[in-house]
């Protein structure tokens, strides 16, 4: 007893909390609906409550109940309350409770901002993550906008906990606010390196995301990327990674060429499925984008499927479902490759897994040829038969259809064939797919002439024996096939052998149970029968028969003249008069057949789909204005009769031009057979198949003769079958004759080669068993182009199509223009410095003084092209505004140059040649590609200038923003491009010479000031190392160090690239290099290897070929720089001797080549110099007379650095080594002297880089 | 992106439900339903993806599933997640979950559905992946249940002494209701690195 009451005092207090809730509702099977409004009423009682415990407890349940499907929007208000708790089990109940049902169009969330930044800022680092949670979830623009900023502090926070939230929301802050991209994203791609796996894992899957949609401009951070697949181990890193190169690969081939070779490697290596098929994935998407240049790949191609077949082949449905999947995509540009395992897909329609069965069939659709067709369309059909499960079986019927009729019936040879395959289909129960079947018969019977007398025949019977099709209610999807069977009857009744049998079924009773468009097709048709009739027995003086037919039609029709059905109705009734009054005119024994023929005259051809569409708009025309005024009736109709023809099927649209004369036909005729031989799809059957044309009728085509007595009887009798074994028979016969004339040919030895394509087995070989006129669609005289679908408007990423290419350069001196800054809260002083930031305010005042001066240029501009067309100021208005924000970097560096005409070349031709300078730096060296194939290298720096994101050519009217430049500017950039693309080629067989040492991968350039002043003279990362007359090596060592765990102690490891090229005409293979070790550098050698052990180079090299080996050294001190003697052993195998030859070369280890890239913050780098800990060193180099920014990027690239700052002449740079060695310098000039002032915590290291500057800039 | 997680059992009753665009209440249950439909007619043993989920999304979008004991777990993804890696993921979210109630059963899922929530938060961000590492969530998720523990304190007493309380009088306590096989057995998969 007393425990009870305690029990109900402290209820009282706590009222029930989630676990009541639910369990209540589990006791309340029966009246759920009214517990839950109890609670709820309960719910709202205790929401107004001060204690913030039983608020939260409220909104605990009121989350559950969400979950439920009641709506808890109304109280939105205290899930606010409970978010701005101070105690974090509330404040995550809370914004829990908002994650769940805030939604944009909920309006307290406008009173959450500044609670949500609060909790951003919280010391307490679940605080934050819990808010970011939230805010991920109902994120508003407005959120988006006034947090960007925060949510961008957060992602450089000490805790990888918060930065990888930090870093992942960014991508939903960018959907929600667009604007914020641009400034976010050099932090973005520095997150790509961060050291914590999570946050990298995130930010890779941030821009996986942001490149799926605009893919093009991501293009430039394929380098980075590059490296973090090959350095990666985190699969799901990996996974995301190669699928973004998938999405990259159709826009530059040259990208497609260099991952093959690591995709392949990892398809070896990996032993997790996940990524082994990702990988074949991107392969795939590799080939497909290759396909066109590069013919050797079959070996890739046939690593993807051999490894596809073993998914297939696996017990796990799972990866049979993907690889399918996968199979379907190399379907489309190799299908020969999958066609071999055809018996494997056939296995897979039998799989218990529906969705497999559907994968299986989705495949045979791009299997099919003319050859094996009909097989498999027999396999199929077996299918149909034991299919159960009208879902299904339906699906295989379309795919039937599908398959048959695909590219204009191309691999259709029989058609008599396929129209006995419709015909059995037809059998089929209960299927919704009646009017598909139908507008087949109707497409084969209109469009291929030759089929039209077998097609009549059968319809005949079909309708001959309807009462099979209607007779069972439940095959009501069947009977719009009588539909076919009807029009095809009664328009091309002169191949009907029994007109009169034909139009006596049409007319039974029984017709009238069809739906109602049926039986005007057949009270329609049964005139057309009926004049076909008159006419047969035209001449006979007192005709007894047409009488008989006239009585009949005038017997039945009263039938159809009262059907509840308009257009039945009408049509009978109209019909009938006609036949009254034709009746009236046999029995005064007048000659009517010409007369009733003359009706029905004519002849119909198809019209495209897309007709309608392509009609041009005649000039002047504009569809939207009133052409009177708005009360009177539009006559625009009257001005494109054509939309009659398009809209509606064939039938309806059928216009009889009865006086069409001879000449208006042979006019047509013309140039309909011009248009066919300008349309690609258009089958030419055979050369002699364009002579039907000149044929004045139909009668003149050879038909094959068909055999009545095989054919249906009784609809519904297999009987598509015994034509695949005709056509066996036919095609064995026919390829006998061919060899026969083969064989007359070479004895009669003509110098005429005719059959140059006579290849053995060759799908030209099988022949059409009738000449097949398949008539083409119609289309409108100068039908237009465009086909283009536009991307859905709202589409959010439509807005994130945003160029990020000048902001590429980690973070450099200023890409952003003042207005697109992120909104900051200036009341607050801000705790952490950001980067970009703290460059904003510097420049700011410099560039506006600028923009001004540009400003005033642009205005002349504009009044010099006032007196142009007002729609093209407008845009050009548009244009200018564009050029003004996109140039603001430049003009603050530079002042002169802007007052010159010539637009100034923007960061992009940099970047964009940048990219081009990694991606030519393939395994196919660019030396070399002149070498062995000019033509191919030409191409390449065609496709270069092509693909690079910014400067894509003659793109026309392109409307995303970052692309509307002036064509004007844009030629001129290109053509710098290519001029310095020239320059380059040339200079890189010199700069192999001449920077011994120059490294310094494609980031430092990034790094570096330069951007936009003027194109930065080429710099290449890599030097000759040996050459003789059989083999030149290259080696590559930029980017490829890196350290392990930053242990300063242990020795660090530096990989070396080598190119190895074939230069002679013989097979290279036994490749084997070998280093003799220093004390202080060692070749890594396998385990187990001897000390003086050569490495095996795991490839062969045939003529003209070349490839990447990488090799692993150990280092233990870096202060040095080091040299290291080594020898490569080959063998030259030519065709008839092999000999062994020796190369030796000299491995340079400078000591730049020890320095990593490594971005600094201007506040960690002050901080860095005052510590105290670094000595310093100078150097000053006289003669200098380059641009500083060209300065400033050689030692970047060459040596590593990174520009932390610059102002004016100015610039402190930052490097590391890798072994953690700090690397700063001052870099000042005046005139021609550059002054370096240096600190290093360690002095020999220093003095060494400090040489190597000199050396590198003594060259030039 | 993943659109929405769901996790219903065997009858189609939600257990979570998780989208990651916005939908109105009906439109959810409507979803939910849909989901179940589609997925509960499929056999053992076939694949565990399905296309042609109607409500979410479109084409571009698959479903993918696990079904442990009486559960469901159902993930609507885009085309830009691995297939192979969503499952994955159910597996890594399952063993979480086994780890953190241990031997987590239906019941669990249905008395705590705001723990498994805060589980989820942390694999998965506004349809992102946020972790895959089982341990670090797992770390993750108790240092917040810690924080929690420490904050309710000496005030959190009473509350804990009622529900033990209610939990001694009351009839229905999770042990009598019979729901069958109701622990999840988390089979060993082989794992995804």
């Amino acid at each position: 007893m007393a425990l009870k009451i305690v029990k109900g005092s402290i209820d009282r207090m706590f009222d029930k909390n989630l676990q009541d809730l639910v369990r209540g509702i589990r006791n309340h099977k029966d009246d759920e609906a009214k517990y839950i409004s109890t609670c709820i009423d309960e719910i709202k009682q205790e929401l107004k409550q001060d204690n913030i415990a039983v608020k939260a407890n409220a909104v605990c349940k009121l989350t559950y109940l969400q979950m439920l499907g009641y709506d808890v929007s109304w109280a939105a208000f205290n899930i606010v309350e409970v978010m701005s708790s101070s105690k974090f089990t509330y404040k995550r109940i809370g914004y829990l409770a908002a994650s769940q049902c805030f939604h944009e169009g909920t309006d307290v969330i406008m009173l959450t901002t500044n609670q949500i930044r609060k909790d951003l800022s919280s010391p307490n680092q679940y605080d934050t993550g819990v808010a970011l949670t939230g805010l991920s979830c109902f994120v508003t623009p407005d959120l988006a906008r006034d947090l960007a900023n925060d949510i961008m502090t957060l992602m450089s926070h000490t805790k990888p906990y918060i930065r990888k939230k930090a870093v992942l929301i960014m991508y939903k802050v960018f959907l929600k606010y667009p604007e914020s991209l641009r400034p976010a994203f050099p932090r973005l791609k520095e997150k790509l390196e961060d050291p914590d796996p999570g946050v990298q894992s995130a930010a890779v899957n941030v821009i996986c995301e942001l490149a799926r949609r605009n893919p093009k401009n991501y293009l430039s951070l394929a380098p980075l990327f590059f490296k973090l697949m090959t350095s990666s181990t985190n699969n799901w890193v990996l996974i995301k990674i190669i699928k973004l190169f998938g999405a990259l690969t159709p826009l530059e081939p040259r990208l497609g060429k260099k991952l093959i070779e690591p995709l392949t490697n990892l398809i070896h290596s990996t032993s997790a499925m996940s990524l082994l098929y990702e990988c074949v994935n991107t392969v795939i998407a590799v080939l497909i984008s290759l396909s066109s240049g590069m013919p050797n790949h079959s070996a890739s191609i046939q690593l993807c499927v051999q490894k596809l077949r073993i998914l297939i082949e696996d017990s796990d449905q799972n990866l049979k479902y993907l690889g399918l999947l996968a199979m379907s995509k190399i379907l489309k540009t190799h299908p020969k490759s999958v066609q071999s395992h055809k018996d494997l897909i056939l296995q897979c329609l039998d799989d218990k897994d529906e969705s497999i069965r559907l994968r299986a069939l989705d495949l045979l659709y791009g299997m099919v040829s003319k050859k094996n067709l009909m097989e498999i369309v027999k396999k199929l059909m077996l299918h149909v038969d034991k299919a159960e499960g009208t879902t299904y079986r339906d699906e295989l019927l379309t795919k039937i259809i599908d398959i048959c009729s695909q590219s204009n019936f191309q691999y259709i040879t029989n058609f008599e064939w396929y129209i006995s395959i419709l015909v059995e289909l037809t059998r089929l129960e209960g299927t919704r797919h009646g009017h598909l079947i139908a507008s087949q018969m109707l497409d084969v019977a209109i469009r291929v002439k030759a089929i039209r007398g077998f097609a009549v025949a059968q319809m005949a019977t079909l309708l001959d024996n309807a009462h099979l099709l209607t007779g069972n209610t439940q095959r009501n999807g069947i009977c719009e096939v009588l539909y076919a069977a009807a029009w095809i009857c009664g328009e091309f009744s002169e191949h009907l052998e029994d007109p009169m049998q034909t139009l006596e079924a049409m007319l039974r009773p029984k017709v009238a149970t069809l739906p109602g468009h049926i039986q005007a097709v057949y009270v329609q048709n049964a005139a057309k029968l009926f004049a076909t009739v008159l006419r047969k027995h035209d001449g006979e003086t007192e005709s007894q028969a047409a009488q008989e037919t006239s009585q009949l039609l005038i017997d039945r029709l009263p039938l159809f003249v009262q059907s509840a059905n308009l257009e039945v109705q009408e049509r009978a009734s109209c019909i009938l008069q006609l036949v009254k009054y034709i009746q009236k005119l046999q029995q005064k024994n007048v000659e009517v057949a010409e007369e009733v023929t003359a009706l029905f005259a004519g002849e119909l051809n198809p019209v495209a789909p897309k007709a309608q569409k392509k009609v041009p708009i005649p000039e002047g025309l504009d569809l939207d204005a009133w052409i009177n005024e708005p009360p009177s009736e539009s006559e625009s109709e009257d001005e494109k009769p054509k939309a009659v023809f398009a809209k509606e099927e064939p039938k309806h649209s059928r216009s009889r031009h009865t006086e069409v004369d001879e000449k208006e036909l042979a006019r047509r005729r013309e140039v309909r057979k011009q248009e066919q031989a300008n349309n690609p799809f258009y089958i030419k059957a055979s050369p002699s198949s364009q002579k039907v044309y000149d044929a004045p009728g139909v009668e003149h085509i050879p038909v094959v003769q068909i055999d009545l007595s095989v054919p249906l009887k009784v609809p519904g009798m297999p009987m598509s079958d015994q034509y695949l074994k005709l056509e066996v028979e036919r095609r064995q016969k026919e390829k006998a004759e061919r060899k026969k004339k083969e064989k007359k040919k070479k004895r009669e030895k003509r110098g005429k080669e005719r059959k140059a394509d006579s290849g053995p087995e060759s799908e030209e070989d099988i022949t059409p068993a009738h000449q097949v006129d398949i008539v083409t669609e119609e289309m409108p005289e100068n039908a237009l182009p465009s086909d283009d679908d536009d991307k859905d408007p709202n589409d959010p990423h439509k807005a994130l199509d945003i160029d990020l290419d000048n902001l590429l350069s980690g973070f450099s001196s200023r890409p952003l223009a003042d207005s697109e800054k992120l909104p900051v809260r200036t009341h607050r002083p801000e705790a952490l410095k950001s980067p970009a930031e703290d460059r904003d305010s510097e420049s700011v005042p410099q560039e506006t003084k600028k923009k001004s001066g540009k400003e005033k240029k642009k205005d002349k501009e504009k009044d010099r092209k006032r007196s142009k067309e007002e729609k093209k100021k407008k845009k050009k208005h548009k244009e200018v505004e564009e050029e003004l924000l996109e140039s603001q970097p430049e003009e603050a560096v530079q002042s002169e140059e802007t007052k010159e005409a010539a637009a100034p070349p923007t960061s992009t031709s940099a970047e964009a040649s940048d990219l081009d300078f990694w991606l030519s730096s393939a395994p196919v060296p660019p030396a070399a590609q002149e070498v062995t194939a000019p033509s191919s290298a030409a191409a390449a720096v065609d496709t270069s200038s092509a693909a690079a994101p910014e400067s894509e050519p003659d793109e026309p009217k392109d409307t995303e923003p970052e692309d509307t430049k002036s064509s004007k500017h844009k030629k001129k950039k290109q053509k710098k491009e290519k001029e310095e693309k020239e320059k380059k080629k040339k200079k890189r067989h010199h700069h192999h010479h001449q920077h011994h040492s120059d490294a310094g991968g494609e980031d430092s350039v990034q790094n570096g000031t330069v951007e936009e002043e003027e194109p930065l003279p080429p710099m290449s990362n890599y030097s000759l190392l040996a050459e003789n007359s059989y083999i030149k090596m290259m080696k590559e060592d930029a980017d490829q160090v890196y350290d392990i765990q930053g242990n300063h102690q242990d020795e660090s490891k530096v990989v070396v690239s080598v190119i190895f090229e074939n230069k002679s005409d013989s097979f290279l293979k036994s490749m084997e290099f070998n280093v003799l070790d220093s004390l202080n550098s060692k070749l890594q050698r396998p385990e187990g290897a001897g000390a003086h052990d050569s490495l095996t180079v795991p490839f062969q090299l045939p003529p003209g070929v070349s490839n990447e080996a990488r090799f692993v050294f150990s280092v233990q001190s870096i202060i040095m720089p080091q040299k290291l003697k080594g020898t490569l052993t080959f063998i030259v195998k030519s065709d008839e001797s092999s000999t062994h030859e020796k190369l030796d070369f000299k491995l340079h280890f400078t000591c730049t080549s020890y320095l990593i890239t490594t971005p600094c913050y201007s506040d960690a780098y002050a901080k860095l110099l005052e510590s105290g800990d670094l000595k310093g060193s100078s150097l000053r180099l006289e003669g200098i007379n380059m641009p500083f920014h060209h300065l400033l990027a050689r030692i970047c690239f060459h040596h590593h650095f990174s520009v932390v700052e610059r102002i004016d002449s100015c610039a402190s740079m930052y490097s590391r080594s890798i072994q953690g060695h700090h690397v700063c310098l001052l870099v000042k000039t005046s005139d021609q002297t550059v002054s370096i002032d240096a600190k290093c915590d360690e002095p020999s290291l220093l003095g060494n880089v400090l040489d190597e500057i000199k050396q590198t800039f003594s060259k030039c | 992106m993943i659109k929405a997680i769901l996790i219903f059992n065997n009858h189609g009753k939600p257990r979570l439900s998780k989208f990651y665009e916005h939908y109105t209440e009906d439109t959810e249950q409507q979803i939910i339903r849909e989901t179940f439909h589609l997925v509960s007619k499929r056999d053992e043993n076939i694949c565990n993806f399905l296309e042609g989920g109607l409500l979410i999304g479109g084409s571009d979008n698959k479903l993918i599933y696990r079904h442990y004991a009486t559960l469901y777990f159902v993930f609507c993804v885009d085309s830009s997640e691995s297939e192979l890696g969503i499952l994955d993921l159910i597996q890594v979210f399952v063993e979480t979950l086994d780890k953190c109630f241990e031997n987590v059963c239906e019941l669990d899922l249905i008395f705590h559905v705001d723990k498994v929530h805060n589980i989820l938060a942390e694999m998965v961000m506004g349809g992102m992946v946020l972790e895959t590492n089982m341990s670090e969530i797992i770390t993750q998720v108790e240092a917040q249940g810690k924080m929690e523990k420490s904050e309710a304190g000496i005030a959190g007493a009473p509350a804990r002494a009622v529900s033990a309380v209610k939990n001694m009088n009351l009839p229905e306590m999770p042990k009598n209701i019979n729901i069958g096989d109701i622990s999840i057995k988390v089979p060993n998969l082989p794992s995804f690195k």
